[in-house]
């Protein structure tokens, strides 16, 4: 009677260890491979992120390392996202120059929209790009400075410049093109943005603080 | 080429066309079927998982066992998937900036799961190998048709966006075939699935009209017969 039962048992019993050893090896697999491209990709971000940086603001301008000095802020009633964001902070013999903030749009079409915002210390637009979104391929990824001109817009705007009612998209009667089938995606850019320019404005002071001296 | 071969070339690349014929892997054709460019990038990607995905079933075919063949299929494209992703993402960062957003939706492709279950799990390596090329060449050719139709369309323009697959140099290479042109619909989603509609009657009128031509070449010699 026992043998039979494992008689029975051990074709099922030996199937299932076929697939447990299959999904081992898929995992350990993935794990490996994730473990030699971790900081390749932790590498390969940093210095996209810092190509952006130097797009926006040249380096001739700044001192370096502008990377290196970060701070996290979290405001879900001015920022409109309850993510805390990092800011990065450009300086020049210790004199605040600009700040690049990582506002998130939360309401694009695809979810929400990571943006990198240059603001000079004077209030006013170095420039925006678009960090990560998943706007609709061909119509809201226009908002991607590498596939059309729109995000250019933003350059040397400020929160007077146009006014504050302003800072809208035409269809809203703002002053802001919009962009043929992604009104939407432009719509959250236009805000998010208009949102950070209001939390620069509220704490300029924290924001623009001077560089204690480091050795 | 083999005959065998020849057979499984023409089965991928038309009479069993994924796209046009299978209808299999529509999410990714109807979504990033848009633009030539977009549709290039997934084929291209497409294609590349398509024969791994094909080889490794085929090399483990003799292991499996009828119960858990499915989930591990499953296993294996989504490892490998990952992995592309993974590795795209380290060493071809550039790369991965305009294809990446291709590499997860090729794990919704059915036609990859459906390859391994018709047809590498039966097949020697090189001809699996082989089936996934052409497979994905057929998936790759029915994307550019459907690109290049909705781009045409929606745009007026052919290749925009080229610099994002090709580098600056490409930068220029967009051709303007109706300026100032804008077709939403075409671009939209409901322009993907008329487009394809539109593809399979032109794909099925053509072999309706080729028909009686493979028929007199098959009969060579004979007479044909034709009943009215």
């Amino acid at each position: 009677m026992k043998t039979a039962l494992a008689e029975t048992l051990r074709p099922g019993l030996r199937t299932a260890l076929l697939l447990g050893s299959f999904a081992l090896l898929g995992s350990a697999l993935v794990s490996f491979t994730h473990r030699i491209t971790e900081p390749v990709i932790r590498h390969n971000e940093r210095q996209m992120l810092l190509t952006l940086l130097e797009g926006l603001l040249p380096r001739d301008r700044h001192d370096d390392a502008i990377i290196g000095d970060t701070l996290r802020i979290h405001d879900p009633t001015l920022l409109g996202t309850s993510e805390s964001i990092t800011v990065y902070r450009a300086y020049h013999d210790g004199e605040p120059l600009a700040v690049f903030a990582t506002p998130v749009a939360p309401d694009g079409y695809g979810g929400s929209i990571r943006l990198l915002v240059a603001t000079h210390a004077d209030g006013t637009l170095a420039g925006v790009r678009v960090l990560g979104h998943r706007e609709t391929p061909g119509l809201g990824d226009a908002i991607e400075a590498t596939r059309s001109d729109w995000i250019h817009g933003f350059r040397n705007r400020a929160l007077g410049d146009p006014p504050l009612a302003d800072w809208a998209v035409r269809r809203d009667g703002g002053a802001f093109d919009q962009l043929t089938g992604a009104t939407i995606s432009a719509r959250a850019v236009v805000r998010a943005v208009r949102d950070w320019l209001r939390y620069f404005a509220a704490h300029r002071r924290q924001l623009l603080a001077r560089r204690e001296t480091t050795p | 080429m083999s005959r065998e071969s020849t057979r499984l070339v023409g089965d991928g690349l038309w009479r069993n066309n994924p796209g046009l014929v299978q209808l299999l892997g529509l999410c990714p054709l109807l979504a990033v079927s848009n633009t030539l460019i977009n549709a290039l990038g997934l084929g291209l990607a497409t294609t590349a998982v398509l024969v791994a995905s094909n080889t490794i079933v085929s090399a483990i075919r003799r292991v499996l066992r009828p119960e858990i063949r499915l989930p591990v299929f499953v296993l294996v494209i989504a490892t490998l998937v990952t992995t592309v992703e993974l590795l795209m993402k380290a060493f071809a960062h550039g790369l991965y900036l305009t294809l990446g957003i291709f590499v997860p939706l090729i794990v919704t492709n059915c036609a990859i799961l459906g390859r391994a279950e018709t047809f590498a799990r039966h097949q020697p390596v090189p001809r699996a190998a082989l089936d996934g090329l052409a497979m994905g060449t057929g998936f790759g050719g029915a994307l550019l048709a459907l690109g290049t139709l909705r781009e045409l369309l929606g745009r007026g323009t052919l290749l925009a966006d080229a610099h994002l697959l090709f580098g600056e140099r490409a930068r220029d290479w967009t051709l303007v075939v109706f300026p100032d042109w804008e077709f939403l619909l075409a671009m939209l989603p409901p322009g993907a699935f008329i487009g394809l509609g539109l593809l399979i009657a032109l794909k099925n009128s053509l072999d309706a009209l080729l028909a009686p031509i493979s028929v007199n070449i098959l009969k060579r010699g004979t007479r044909v017969q034709t009943s009215k």
